[in-house]
C-alpha cells in the first residue's frame, strides 16, 4: 500500500498541523511515514506545500512525484489547482470552500470551483461554518481532515486519538471542539 | 532504543546529544535553525549541555573551537551562507589538533526556498580537506552525527554534516541507540598545535596532507558508499550523492535493468569505487544534490573512456533541487500522466504580515524620500527582504547579511545620494556592525535606519543577541554623533512626524542612524497568546 498526499494552503491556515495528525495517525496504524514542509520566508502569507507520504513498505524519497498522489487536501480553493499535476488518473481532491484573498489577481472564485468540479472525486467543503458551529472558527482544519476521512487510509479512531494528542495540552474543552470539528467534517 | 518522530535538524540534535555533546553554537538561518532550537530546549530542559545562539557563524565557529580546545564535544549548525562567514575559522581550524570532536552541520538550501544562492558546502570540506558526511534520510542524519564525532576525535579535525532543505525540514520515524557520556575536560597537550604560527602551521599543514589519505582509505571503505555491480548489465551504471539516491530508488522499479550503483555518502570521494563502477559501465550517469561536484571531478579536461551523464550537460537539471521527476529524462524514463494539468494561475508570494512594524517604516522612508529625483535605498537579509515587492517596492540591493551598510557607504561615497540602509536588529549585529564603524570613521553622508522588532522573526522568532534596551548605547559605543541617532515608533499614527525625522537625517551632510523600533507582530500575538495561557 502506498498513498501520497499533497497537503496545501496559504501560510497560517495550520496546513502543518494537518500534516501532522494525518501523520500521528497513520504511524498509530502501524504505517510508514515521510512528510515534508516549507519553513521560513515561504510561510509568510505566500503559497504552503507539504508533501505527506504514507505505506506500509520502506519510503525512499520525501517529495510526491507528479502524476501519482492518491489525494489533494487544501484548506484553500485556488491552491488546489496549483497541485493538481500531483493527482494520480484516480486521485481525489478534499478542499475548503473559502477563498483566502490576499492577492490582488484573484481569480472569480466560481471559476475556481468549475474547475475542481471537473476534477474525477472531488469534496468542495464548507469548513468555516461547519467549525463555527463546532465551537471556534480555528478548526477549519480539523473540519477538512474529518472530510478526508473517508479517502484516507488511517483509521477513524487513529486520526481522533492524533487529534486529542496535538490538542491535549491546550485542555478539554479545545480537545472536545476539535473532535467535533473532526466528526461534523466526516458527516 | 527507541522511535521518535524527528525532523532531519532534529535527528541531527539528537544524535548529537546521544554522543556526548558538551556545547553548541549556532545562527539562525532556513533551514538549519531547528537543530539549535531542539538543542537549546534540551539544554533548559535538562541543564545538560550549554547551547546557546551566537551574534554569527564566525563566532559560534570559534566558540565551539574553545570546546575542542577543552576536551569537550561541541557542535556547531549554520545554513550553507553562513559558512562563508565562518569560513575563516573553519578552513583554519583544519590545521589544528582538534581535541574534543568539534562537528559543523551545515544546512544547504538547493532551489533557494529562503536563500540567496545555492552553493554547496560539499566544495567547503573539500577545500579545508576535512572529511563530509551527507546522510539521505533522518535515520542517516541521526547515526552520522554520532560517527561524525567519532572520526573527528580519531583523526582530530573538524568534521562536516551536509544537510539539505528537503531532509532538514522533513520528518520520519528515526529509531536512536544509547546515549554516550560527555567527555571530561582535558585540555589540549601541545599547544603548538593550536596556534597557527607560520612555522607551525606549515607543520600542521603537512600532518593534515597525511590524514587526508586516510580519509581517502576510509572513504572507499565506508558501508556509507556502498557499490551494486552488476556484471550482466554495462550499458550504464549510475553514481548517486545525497538526496539524488532518494529519487533514483524512487524510479528504479520502473527501469527495465539494474545498473550498477555507487551511492557515496561520505566525502573524500572514494575514487577506487568510482573506477570499479567505471569498469562495469559504458556510461555513468551522475545524479547528485547541488552543484555537480563529484562529476566535475569525473569529467576532468581531457576526454574520458566513459561517457558522463549529469548536470554539466543538461541531462539532470543543473539549478534547482532534484526531485522524483526531474531525474526521469536522464534514467531514460517517460514524464508520468496527470490527471490534469496545471494552468497559469496567480502566484501568491510571501509577504509582510498584516500590522508588521516594517511596512510602517517603508511608508515613512518612501515618504521621505518622495522629494527627491533620485536615491538609492539598500537592504538586507531578513523579513523586511519582502518590502521589495509591491505594494511597498521600498528597496533596490538584497546581496548577503549586512551588505546593506556597506553598499550605501560605497554608493554615497561614490556620489549616489541620499543613501539610505535598511537593516535588522539581528542581522545589525551579525555583521552590520563593522561597516557601520567604516562609516562612522568616514562620516560618510548616509543614513542608517535600522528595523528593530525586538526578535529575528524570519527564522522563527529567535532572540536577538543584544536586547533592544541596548541598542542605543551600542550604536554611541560604535561613534556615531549622538546628536544623529533618533529612535521612531514605526506605527501609521506617527507616519508624519516619523518622515519628518528620516528627512532631517537624510539631509544631514554625514552620517546618521534611525532605529525604528517596534516588536514583530508574530511575536506579540505568541506572547499575548501565552500570557493568556498561564493565567
Amino acid at each position: 500500500m502506498k498513498f501520497d498526499i499533497i497537503l496545501a494552503g496559504v501560510g497560517g491556515q495550520g496546513v502543518l498541523s494537518l500534516a501532522a495528525i494525518i501523520a500521528t495517525g497513520a504511524m498509530k496504524d502501524n504505517l510508514k511515514v515521510r512528510q515534508s514542509e516549507v519553513h521560513g520566508m515561504a510561510q509568510r502569507g505566500g503559497a504552503v506545500l507539504s508533501h505527506l507520504r504514507i505505506s506500509d513498505s520502506e519510503i525512499s524519497s520525501d517529495l510526491v512525484a507528479k502524476g501519482t498522489a492518491s489525494l489533494i487536501i487544501s484548506m484553500e480553493p485556488l491552491e488546489v489547482l496549483r497541485y493538481v499535476d500531483y493527482l494520480s488518473p484516480d486521485g481525489s481532491v478534499v478542499t475548503a470552500s473559502e477563498p483566502f484573498v490576499n492577492i490582488p489577481d484573484y481569480p472569480d472564485i466560481e471559476v475556481i470551483y468549475g474547475k475542481i468540479k471537473k476534477l474525477k472525486n472531488h469534496k468542495i467543503v464548507e469548513s468555516l461554518e461547519l467549525a463555527k458551529k463546532a465551537g471556534t472558527s480555528r478548526a477549519a482544519n480539523m473540519v477538512i481532515i474529518g472530510a478526508a476521512s473517508s479517502v484516507l487510509p488511517v483509521s477513524a479512531g487513529s486520526l481522533q486519538a492524533a487529534v486529542e494528542e496535538l490538542f491535549s495540552s491546550k485542555g478539554k474543552d479545545v480537545v472536545d471542539i476539535n473532535l467535533k470539528a473532526f466528526a461534523l467534517g466526516a458527516e | 532504543m527507541a522511535e521518535k518522530v524527528l525532523l532531519g535538524d532534529e535527528a541531527v540534535a539528537l544524535g548529537a546529544i546521544h554522543s556526548g555533546l558538551s556545547n553548541a553554537y549556532g545562527y539562525p538561518g532556513t533551514p538549519s535553525s531547528e537543530i539549535m532550537e531542539y538543542l537549546i530546549k534540551y539544554s533548559r530542559k535538562t541543564e545538560k549541555i550549554h547551547a546557546s545562539w551566537c551574534s554569527n557563524e564566525k563566532t559560534a565557529y570559534e566558540d565551539a573551537l574553545g570546546v575542542s580546545l577543552a576536551g569537550k564535544r561541541s557542535i556547531v549548525t549554520m545554513k550553507h551562507v553562513g559558512l562563508n562567514v565562518a569560513a575563516d575559522p573553519f578552513i583554519n581550524s583544519a590545521l589544528l589538533k582538534i581535541n574534543g570532536g568539534l562537528v559543523i552541520v551545515v544546512a544547504d538550501d538547493p532551489g533557494m526556498h529562503s536563500s540567496q544562492d545555492e552553493q554547496d558546502s560539499r566544495f567547503f570540506a573539500d577545500f579545508a580537506k576535512v572529511p563530509c558526511f551527507e546522510p539521505v534520510n533522518q535515520q542517516e542524519a541521526y547515526e552520522m552525527t554520532g560517527e561524525a564525532f567519532e572520526v573527528s576525535e580519531k583523526y582530530h579535525v573538524p568534521v562536516m554534516i551536509r544537510l539539505v532543505t528537503r531532509l532538514a525540514h522533513s520528518r520520519a520515524v528515526v529509531v536512536t541507540g544509547e546515549e554516550k557520556e560527555q567527555n571530561r575536560m582535558k585540555k589540549a597537550e601541545d599547544k603548538n598545535t593550536w596556534m597557527l604560527l607560520p612555522a607551525l602551521a606549515r607543520k600542521q599543514w603537512v600532518t593534515l596532507l597525511g590524514k587526508y589519505e586516510e580519509f581517502k582509505k576510509d572513504s572507499e571503505n565506508s558501508p556509507l558508499n556502498p557499490l551494486y555491480l552488476n556484471p550482466d548489465f554495462k550499458k550504464y551504471g549510475v553514481i548517486t550523492t545525497g538526496l539524488g539516491k532518494n529519487y533514483y530508488l524512487e524510479n528504479m522499479p520502473e527501469l527495465s535493468d539494474k545498473p550498477s550503483h555507487l551511492h557515496v555518502g561520505v566525502y573524500p570521494i572514494p575514487e577506487d569505487k568510482i573506477k570499479k563502477l567505471a569498469q562495469h559501465a559504458e556510461k555513468i550517469i551522475v545524479i547528485e544534490e547541488g552543484y555537480p561536484f563529484l562529476e566535475s571531478r569525473l569529467r576532468g579536461i581531457l576526454k574520458q573512456p566513459v561517457e558522463i551523464e549529469g548536470k554539466m550537460d543538461g541531462k539532470v537539471p543543473p539549478t534547482g533541487e532534484l526531485n522524483p521527476d526531474n531525474v526521469r529524462p536522464a534514467l531514460g524514463l517517460p514524464v508520468r500522466k496527470a490527471l490534469a494539468e496545471v494552468e497559469q494561475l496567480p502566484g501568491r508570494p510571501p509577504q509582510l504580515c498584516q500590522g508588521c512594524p516594517h511596512i510602517d517604516s517603508y511608508n515613512a522612508i518612501k515618504g521621505a524620500l518622495a522629494s527627491y529625483s533620485e536615491s538609492v535605498v539598500t537592504s538586507d537579509i531578513g523579513c523586511y527582504a519582502l518590502g521589495a515587492l509591491p505594494p511597498y517596492s521600498a528597496i533596490e540591493t538584497i546581496i548577503c547579511m549586512g551588505a546593506s551598510v556597506g553598499t550605501a557607504k560605497g554608493a554615497a561615497e561614490a556620489g549616489l545620494k541620499p543613501a539610505v540602509a535598511v537593516i535588522g536588529d539581528s542581522t545589525f549585529y551579525h555583521s552590520g556592525m563593522t561597516a557601520l564603524v567604516d562609516a562612522v570613521a568616514a562620516d560618510t553622508p548616509m543614513t542608517l535606519v535600522i528595523l528593530d522588532n525586538c526578535i529575528v522573526a524570519m527564522t522563527g522568532g529567535q532572540e536577538t543577541i543584544v536586547p533592544t534596551s541596548k541598542l542605543e548605547s551600542v550604536i554611541k559605543g560604535l561613534g556615531v554623533d549622538p546628536a544623529h541617532i533618533k529612535t521612531i515608533v514605526p506605527l501609521k499614527k506617527n507616519h508624519e512626524e516619523n518622515v519628518e525625522i528620516l528627512k532631517k537625517e537624510i539631509a544631514h551632510e554625514g552620517l546618521s542612524v534611525v532605529l525604528s523600533v517596534r516588536e514583530c507582530i508574530e511575536e506579540t500575538k505568541r506572547r499575548l497568546k501565552k500570557g493568556k495561557g498561564n493565567k
